[in-house]
């Protein structure tokens, strides 16, 4: 016989200045089963939970209800406090009084008739709870990071400090991100290859960090402390054991016009390459797509001059199995470029460039050693402008958001610009000046009061050139909404931050959403920053949505302090609220009938296939089977399965139609 | 397929030669262009402005009777005209109720099923497939292409060209062997319907298209709007006082230009009625 205990929470006033509490414990208290229902001002202070242990003991309870605020704030500490009272903390059911009656309506009779009824469904299904366990899953103390920028190396470099293995993977040949390509960095004007460089030597170096270049995801399976992940090794056609480095084949290579990527394509580089001269590994690869010998079956010169006979023309990608416990991705943004503007002219005209690519003239390592050079002439600009929001807050570009890191950044270009350039002139056209952070904005005004950048509040309609000149039209909304019309020697524009090339296919890989523009869904927006909704998965940097540094690197350190808390343990324990099919012995074995419907709809990968063999193994049947590390308890299958084989723990049928049939009838 | 002809005010009016040369290409290509009976005014600039079931109406009125008589296909010379009738055509498509309205209001059967063409798309689906044996006198001019801003826009609307960087016209052009220049004016507003109220506008605005398309050493405008065309070329007395200027450039409907391509005189394309002295002929 079923002895339920209601405790009715107070919550201060919360609940008690719209609900009459008293009313609601002594109308429960009627019901049939209940023993006891009581009210206290705050049921999860130490004494109300000491109340809730001592009931349990004194009335022998069967099941608990506690009647106060979402299960999302206090169920672990109510059912916590059950588990310590002697019973099994999944008799514990908590009725939502506050977010779902006392704060959403006015003191009335019938706010008071709503919170009783929302407790009594509450009494109707805990009587059908089961004592269930909680689950235990082993833990692989192996973390992965998939991207190597300033993101990626924090996570490493933190979770490594904290004694676990981590292997980085990086689909470039070398790691730094776009970090390693900036000139100075905002709001401290500090050289960004000084800062980075050391870190990505260290991850080289750590012992706890495997590093793969030149490498991609090809395949995750699994689930929390469990994944198994395919990595393809793509070829470097070069034996990283024989090469030192030494650069030779790399100046030897008659292929010479490529347009390299780590300086924006304003500079050339060879098929075998080193991508910039501190890139970690300091090894070349061959980009067989534009190598002579790939293309035209001969040349071969840098197997000639290599001094360690370390080029391995038929060198294969190479695929490996990694046993994985969690994920870090770190996989960073890209930008838009030129070529997206209609209105600046389709990239057609060469002096209107990007901010990476006045990272890179600013670049004292770029390909004008940090002269400020125009592209199509190499002359100095006199006069520059740069647009900020160039196709940020569109929504006719199909891009609503703000870029974040722009404002800034544009300060910092037309600051350096004035610094190299002293008689120069710099205007900036911007729709608001967002530099909200830690010396942020007094950096902008930096920009405008000591260097004298001409900030221009407005948007710029056209661009097209003339005389040699660049002609940039826009309107100033500060000066009565007048036309105004530089004459710019060269254009920078502060181009939307994007999801990098890849993002989605990488999300469907390791089943984590996305949002429309392709960044990577956070579990929740405010409270799990960093978690993913899959288990196991965390998110640094830019790949959720555009970052500067300091916030990548806080949100890195964060993601790593997740998967330093996961590795912890030894066994994972997960609430046993998971899908869970019906079994019996045979003939039937299950009312399953292997159709596999739940199959294709479980968002998680969480059903798999059993065979019920006979001694000799022949299959008899075949039936669904819940992975309980994987599955969330979402019950879709519970819905979808047309043989009722299914059920959730926690939230039986039974238990869902108790609840139902408790609010049709009278009490 | 027979196509219908919506010629609006300005083809039997400002713009004669406008129709003229419409009419003369018609003829020479062998095109059936039948002129929607008892057609009305599309509103223009004036009804959408004012009341909006009216600017519906009106082109609603039009395009019923294109459907009443058969005509599948309709094309609209006038830049203005055919925004407006595409515009409504989208609208009541939108929104039945509206449809049912409008219905109501003219009093007549509309589907919106026909088919409305500008003057460039008439020109690529039956004139450019006949054109290379045709020409005789291949255009060997450099030409600015004027755009303007109804041809193009809004373009969710229209859903026609680059609203910021057309092309159509420029490759009409390079088919009759001109050369078209790089001109960045060629979305730029001529100042419209300022035209009669405000010249002192249009005469700024205008004479900056001008300005421009002579700074990129072209022979002539071409255009496809009755409105640029008298901005650019009637008022030009007005232009050149404005900015002390003696700009000359010819300003040349795109069917004038095919025209004087395949051979047709001056005259038959109406080159003689312009305000500007085309001497390229």
């Amino acid at each position: 016989m079923a002895r339920i205990g209601v405790f009715v929470c107070h919550c201060g006033e919360n609940i008690s200045a719209t609900v009459d509490c008293g009313k609601v414990a002594e109308t429960i208290g009627k019901l049939k089963h209940v023993v006891l229902s009581t009210e206290y001002k705050y049921m999860c202070s130490d004494p109300g939970q000491t109340l809730i242990k001592e009931a349990i003991k004194e009335h022998n309870l069967t099941g608990v209800v506690v009647s106060a605020c979402s299960p999302r704030m206090h169920e672990p500490t109510f059912r916590k406090a059950c588990a310590e009272g002697g019973l099994n903390p999944y008799l514990c059911e908590m009725a939502n009084l506050r977010e779902h009656c006392s704060w959403v309506h006015e003191k009335n009779e019938l706010t008071t008739e709503k919170a009783i009824d929302i407790v009594r469904t509450q009494v109707e299904k805990v009587k059908l709870n089961s004592a269930l366990q909680p689950i235990k899953v082993p833990v692989t103390k192996t973390a992965m990071v998939i991207g190597g920028g300033i993101a990626g190396i924090q996570a490493a470099l933190d979770i490594a400090n904290t004694g676990h293995k981590v292997v980085m993977i990086e689909r470039s040949p070398s790691i730094g991100g776009h970090m390693s390509q900036l000139s100075e960095t905002f709001p401290t004007l500090d050289c960004s290859q000084c800062i980075l460089t050391p870190r990505m030597v260290e991850v080289a170096q750590h012992p706890n960090i495997t590093l793969y270049t030149y490498a991609e995801v090809e395949s995750v399976e699994g689930f929390i402390g469990n994944f198994t992940v395919k990595v393809r090794k793509k070829a470097k056609s070069l034996d990283e054991k024989l090469c030192t480095g030494c650069g030779l084949c790399t100046t030897k290579c008659p292929q010479k016009k490529i347009p390299n990527e780590f300086e924006q394509g304003m500079g050339m580089r060879p098929a075998i390459y080193i991508p910039f001269p501190q890139a970690v590994p300091n090894r070349p690869v061959i980009d067989r797509e534009h190598c002579t010998y790939y293309i035209k079956g001969k040349c071969k010169i840098c197997e000639i001059v290599c001094p360690t006979k370390a080029i391995r023309f038929d060198q294969p990608d190479e695929i490996i199995e990694l046993q994985i416990g969690a994920i870090v991705a770190a996989t960073g943004f890209d930008i838009k470029h030129a070529d997206f503007f209609p209105e600046y002219g389709y990239g057609r005209y060469k002096d209107i460039i990007d901010g990476l690519q006045f990272e890179r003239l600013a670049s004292a390592s770029g390909p004008t050693s940090g002269v400020i050079k125009r592209p199509s002439d190499g002359q100095i600009p006199k006069n520059i402008v740069f647009i900020a929001c160039a196709g940020s807050r569109d929504p006719a570009k199909g891009i609503a958001y703000c870029s974040k890191i722009c404002c800034m950044y544009t300060a910092k270009h037309a600051m350096l610009y004035k610094h190299k350039v002293h008689e120069g002139k710099a205007h900036v056209f911007y729709m608001d000046i967002r530099s909200g952070g830690k010396n942020y904005d007094e950096f902008v005004r930096r920009a405008i009061e000591e260097d004298h950048v001409n900030y221009i509040r407005g948007r710029v309609s056209t661009i097209y050139e003339r005389n040699g000149k660049l002609i940039v039209k826009g309107v100033d909304t500060l000066l009565s909404s007048m036309p105004v019309e530089i004459e710019a020697d060269m254009v920078v524009l502060a181009t939307a931050g994007v999801a990098n090339s890849g993002a989605e296919e990488l999300a469907q890989k390791l089943h984590i959403s996305y949002d429309s523009h392709k960044f990577f869904a956070e579990a929740h927006p405010k409270l799990k920053p960093v978690e993913t909704n899959t288990a196991g998965i965390f998110l640094a940097g830019a790949c959720q949505n555009p970052k500067d540094i300091p916030d990548s690197v806080s949100q890195a350190s964060g993601s790593a302090v997740k998967v330093a808390a996961l590795f912890s343990q030894n066994e994972l324990t997960r609430e046993p609220l998971v899908a869970v099919v019906n079994r019996m012995g045979p003939p039937l074995h299950s009312t399953c009938v292997g159709c596999f419907l739940c199959q294709a709809v479980c968002p998680y990968q969480a059903i798999e296939r059993e065979d019920i063999k006979t001694r000799d193994g022949k299959v008899l049947k075949s039936l669904a089977k819940i992975n309980e590390g994987l599955c969330q308890g979402c019950g879709t299958c519970v819905a979808l399965c047309r043989s009722k084989s299914i059920d959730l723990h926690g939230y039986s049928n039974n238990q869902v139609y108790a609840e139902v049939v408790a609010l049709l009838n009278e009490y | 397929m027979k196509t219908g002809l919506y010629p609006g005010c300005s083809l039997t009016g400002s713009a004669r030669d406008y129709n003229e040369s419409v009419s003369a290409l018609a003829e020479a290509f062998g095109l059936e262009l039948i002129q929607i009976p008892d057609w009305n005014c599309c509103g223009a600039t004036a009804a959408h402005n004012l009341n909006k079931e009216l600017s519906l109406a009106l082109p609603a009125r039009i395009l019923a009777l294109a459907e009443k008589n058969g005509l599948e296909e309709i094309v609209v010379p006038c830049a203005a005209c055919y925004s407006r009738l595409v515009v409504t055509q989208h609208e009541l498509k939108k929104n039945p109720e509206l449809k049912n309205r409008i219905s109501e209001v003219i009093e007549m059967d509309y589907r919106g099923t026909s088919r409305i063409l500008n003057v460039i798309e008439w020109i690529d689906k039956y004139i450019i497939p006949l054109l290379p044996e045709k020409i005789t006198k291949p255009f060997n001019y450099k030409v600015a292409c004027y755009y303007g801003c109804l041809l193009v826009r809004p373009n969710k609307v229209l859903n026609y060209d680059r609203a910021e960087d057309p092309q159509t016209m420029d490759i009409v052009m390079t088919k009759i062997g001109a050369q078209p220049v790089d001109y960045p004016y060629k979305t730029e507003c001529c100042g419209a319907g300022f035209s009669i109220s405000r010249t002192d506008i249009v005469s700024k605005l205008s004479g900056k298209i001008i300005e421009d398309a002579e700074y990129r050493g072209a022979d002539a405008i071409i255009v496809a709007c009755p409105m640029c065309h008298s901005n650019l070329d009637m008022r030009r007395p007005d232009i050149n006082k404005y900015w002390k200027t003696e700009f000359k450039i010819p300003v040349i409907f795109v069917t004038q230009a095919i025209g004087l391509a395949i051979g047709l005189s001056p005259e038959k394309v109406g080159l003689k009625r312009h305000f500007v002295d085309v001497k390229i002929s």
